[in-house]
C-alpha cells in the first residue's frame, strides 16, 4: 500500500529533531540517542548519574502524542505492517541489535551522522543495508 | 533545569517524529523498499535533521561546556568490531520487519496498541538480554561509550 510522499513535513520534523539533539548536547552534555537513553534506564546496572534526566526525555517522547493531538486535534496516522510473533521478533531484534551495535537511527543516525563519526557511518550503512534487504526478502522475494 | 530541558527535548524529538510522518510503520517500510511503493520521506527527515545538528555540534564545540551539566560527553570510540556490525545488522532487520525502531516506537506506543503491548515490551527485553550479554561494563549504550575507551 502507497503512503504519500511528504518532503516538505518531514523536512520540517526532521529539523524538529535536529533542534532536539542539539538542545540535550547544549544543555545536558548527552547524545539524543534513544536506545542508550531508554538501555541505561533499564537492568542490570541502572545508570544513576543522569537517571533523571533520562527518564525525563523519555516522558517527553511519550507526551507527544497527547501534547500534538492537544495542540492539533489529530491522532498520527500510523498502519501497522507487521503483527503477533513477527512483531516481537522485529521488537527483539531492535532492542537487542541497537543495545549490542551502541546506538540506533537517532544515536548513529541522526548523531552519528552530524558528528561525522566513521563508527556511526559504518553502523548506519549496515542497518539501512540490513533494512532494505529485508523488505526486499518480505516483499518481492516471497517472504519469510 | 536540566530536567526541564530534557523533556523538552524529548517532546520536540517526538513531536518532530509526528509531523515528519515516521511514527506510520507503513510509510518507513515503504522508504525500505525502492522496488516497490517507495516513499522517500525518511530520507528528507534524516537531511533535515542533520542539516540543523550538523552545525550545531560544530557550534557546540567551540563551548566549554553545557549549560546544565560538567561536560559535553562525545562519544569518544572510533573503533569498528564485530558488536558495532552485528548489532547493527540485528537492528537493521527488526526494523525492516515492522518499520518500527525505538524512538518512533516509544511515541506510538500512545496512538498504536499493538505497539504498546507487543513491540515495545519485546524491545525493552532485547535490550535487558543485550546488556545482561555485553563481555565488560553494561554500559553498552550509545552516551556510556564516551568512557569505554580512550
Amino acid at each position: 500500500m502507497e503512503t504519500t510522499f511528504t518532503p516538505v513535513q518531514s523536512l520540517a520534523g526532521g529539523a524538529m529533531i535536529g533542534l532536539s539533539v542539539v538542545l540535550l548536547m547544549g544543555t545536558l552534555g548527552r547524545i539524543a540517542g534513544i536506545s542508550g537513553i531508554v538501555a541505561r534506564l533499564l537492568p542490570p546496572g541502572v545508570e544513576r548519574g543522569g537517571r533523571w534526566t533520562g527518564a525525563a526525555f523519555v516522558l517527553g517522547l511519550l507526551l507527544a502524542v497527547p501534547v500534538h493531538g492537544w495542540a492539533s486535534g489529530a491522532v498520527p496516522a500510523g498502519t501497522m505492517v507487521a503483527a503477533g510473533p513477527l512483531l516481537a521478533l522485529s521488537g527483539l531484534l531492535v532492542g537487542f541489535g541497537a543495545v549490542t551495535g551502541n546506538g540506533c537511527t537517532s544515536g548513529h543516525g541522526v548523531c552519528g551522522l552530524s558528528r561525522l563519526s566513521g563508527r556511526s557511518v559504518v553502523a548506519t550503512g549496515i542497518f539501512m543495508a540490513a533494512a532494505f534487504a529485508t523488505v526486499l526478502v518480505l516483499r518481492h522475494l516471497g517472504g519469510m | 533545569m536540566g530536567v526541564a530541558s530534557a523533556l523538552l527535548a524529548g517532546l520536540l524529538f517526538g513531536i518532530g517524529l509526528i509531523v515528519s510522518g515516521m511514527t506510520d510503520p507503513l510509510k518507513v517500510q515503504n522508504f525500505l523498499d525502492p522496488f516497490g511503493t517507495w516513499d522517500p520521506s525518511l530520507a528528507f527527515v534524516m537531511g533535515g535533521a542533520v542539516a540543523v545538528a550538523l552545525p550545531g555540534f560544530a557550534l557546540l564545540r567551540r563551548r566549554a561546556g553545557p549549560l546544565f551539566a560538567p561536560a559535553f560527553r562525545w562519544p569518544a570510540r572510533e573503533d569498528i568490531d564485530a558488536r558495532l556490525i552485528g548489532g547493527a545488522a540485528a537492528f537493521g532487520i527488526g526494523w525492516g520487519l515492522a518499520g518500527l525502531c525505538p524512538g518512533p516506537a516509544l511515541v506510538a506506543a500512545l496512538s498504536i496498541p499493538s505497539v504498546a503491548l507487543v513491540f515495545v515490551p519485546a524491545m525493552l527485553l532485547g535490550m535487558v538480554l543485550a546488556r545482561a550479554l555485553a563481555p565488560r561494563a553494561p554500559r553498552a549504550a550509545t552516551g556510556g561509550a564516551a568512557h569505554a575507551r580512550p
